[in-house]
């Protein structure tokens, strides 16, 4: 640790975008003119000043760290005080933490994103780096569950990377109106129907922890090994930095070791009650 | 007829039924096709009949009093309708093709006759009904923690 990683540099609110009825994107840019590199799958620590501090992971792209950008769902004190910031306020940002998905390492297979939620927004990140560079992959899948069609996260988006950069996008929702003509159920069962290689593939997960227990398993059914099963495990993370211990998960601290995660670290941790 | 028993291998419902069993379904069996937003039956109405999905979409859904509510959706190798099975025989949703559908659609009462004097053809179809069943269990078990909406 380093005194720096504890001191909050100070960013200003560029622009904000309501992407459903509880979720906002933020775009921010640093005072000090300096970019904010990060990996795919990282996070900051995001400071509503005289507020408090939350982890919010970085849904923007890897290509532009001038432009930091922030998916954020209104739940509390301080995300509602951060997702409604303005144009023009001023928030502290400490990181970027944790580890990335390595999207790298699924180059020469096929890669599958599956998001559940608000979930999306840390593997945006991933997809885009992944379209950049979609020559070195085969395959690449997104599976997105959703609670309502109303709900789906950067619905703007999911064309441009299917037309553009031909990933196969699938969503469901959980239920949905008459008027609803896609899927509904879970995002398990897109799983066990998309085609993939799974020996081959490299599987990112993001959303509730219950989802990502039970899409990881039917991941590994597939044939998925394991270790490339990785999952962003966003425990209760404080001081982002392992100081703490809140976000500690028995030997692990997601701050620090994750928040990705492989599977075959996970797997006899997620299956103990309460742990 | 024939086209239906050439079918019924390699739809993943039918798979592993040997050569004798799929014939006996097949004897059962008419292909049928839903326009967009034809109903493949009603709540209330007798389960005299279940599909399998050759292609399309089909949503199993619920009235309320702000509109229908879609629960579910069939696709593409899928299977819509158990309720044939068990009595009173009676459909407990609505089912809607929600594009254009193409389908098989087999006589319960016909095929309860057959399960009824067939045992073995009686338990391997159970078997796979009992998969379905499970699966929407499971399904809807995991949606009812409404984990997108929740801090779960």
């Amino acid at each position: 640790m380093t005194a720096t990683e504890m001191l909050p540099r100070r960013f200003t609110v560029t622009s904000t975008r309501r992407d459903t009825r509880d979720t906002h994107t933020l775009e921010l840019a640093a005072l000090d003119g300096k970019p904010l590199a990060f990996a795919p799958g990282q996070f900051t620590m995001l400071l509503a000043f005289g507020v408090g501090e939350v982890p919010i992971s970085i849904s923007g792209d890897p290509a532009r760290p001038e432009v930091l950008q922030h998916t954020i769902r209104d739940v509390g004190s301080v995300s509602h005080a951060l997702a409604t910031a303005p144009p023009g306020a001023v928030l502290g940002v400490r990181g970027a933490f944790g580890t990335g998905w390595g999207v790298e390492d699924g180059r020469g297979g096929d890669l599958v994103l599956v998001a559940g939620g608000i979930g999306l927004a840390p593997l945006r990140p991933a997809i885009l780096r992944a379209a950049a560079a979609r020559d070195g992959f085969g395959r690449v899948l997104l599976l997105y569950g959703a609670r309502s069609p109303e709900e789906i996260l950067y619905a703007a988006e999911h064309r441009a990377w299917a037309d553009a950069h031909g990933i196969d996008v699938q969503v469901t929702v959980d239920n949905g109106p008459h008027a609803w003509r896609g899927r509904v159920g879970l995002v398990t069962q897109l799983v066990e129907r998309a085609e993939f290689d799974a020996r081959n593939a490299l599987a990112l997960v993001c959303g509730p922890e219950v989802m990502m227990r039970h899409t990881a398993r039917a991941l590994v059914d597939r044939g998925v090994p394991p270790e490339r099963v990785r999952l962003s495990m966003e425990r209760n993370m404080e001081c982002g930095v392992g100081l703490c211990g809140h976000c500690q998960l028995r030997e692990l601290f997601c701050c620090l070791d994750g928040p990705v995660l492989g599977y075959d670290r996970l797997a006899p941790l997620m299956a103990r009650a309460e742990l | 007829m024939r086209a239906i028993a050439a079918y019924l291998p390699e739809h993943p419902f039918f798979a592993g039924l040997d050569p004798a069993a799929l014939e006996l379904a097949a004897g059962c069996a008419v292909n049928v096709h839903f326009r967009q937003d034809d109903f493949l039956f009603h709540e209330g109405d007798p389960a005299d009949t279940f599909y399998v999905v050759r292609h399309g979409r089909v949503s199993i859904q619920t009235r309320t009093p702000v509109g229908a509510v879609v629960l579910d959706t069939a696709h593409d190798g899928d299977v819509v309708g158990w309720s044939w099975l068990i009595p009173p025989y009676r459909w407990t949703f609505d089912a809607r093709a929600t594009e254009g559908t193409s389908a098989i659609a087999f006589d319960g009462a016909c095929l309860r006759g057959k399960c009824e004097s067939d045992p073995t053809l009686g338990y391997a179809l159970l078997q796979r009904v009992v998969q379905v069943m499970s699966a929407r269990l499971y399904s809807a078990r995991v949606r009812l923690l409404d984990l997108y909406g929740s801090d779960s």
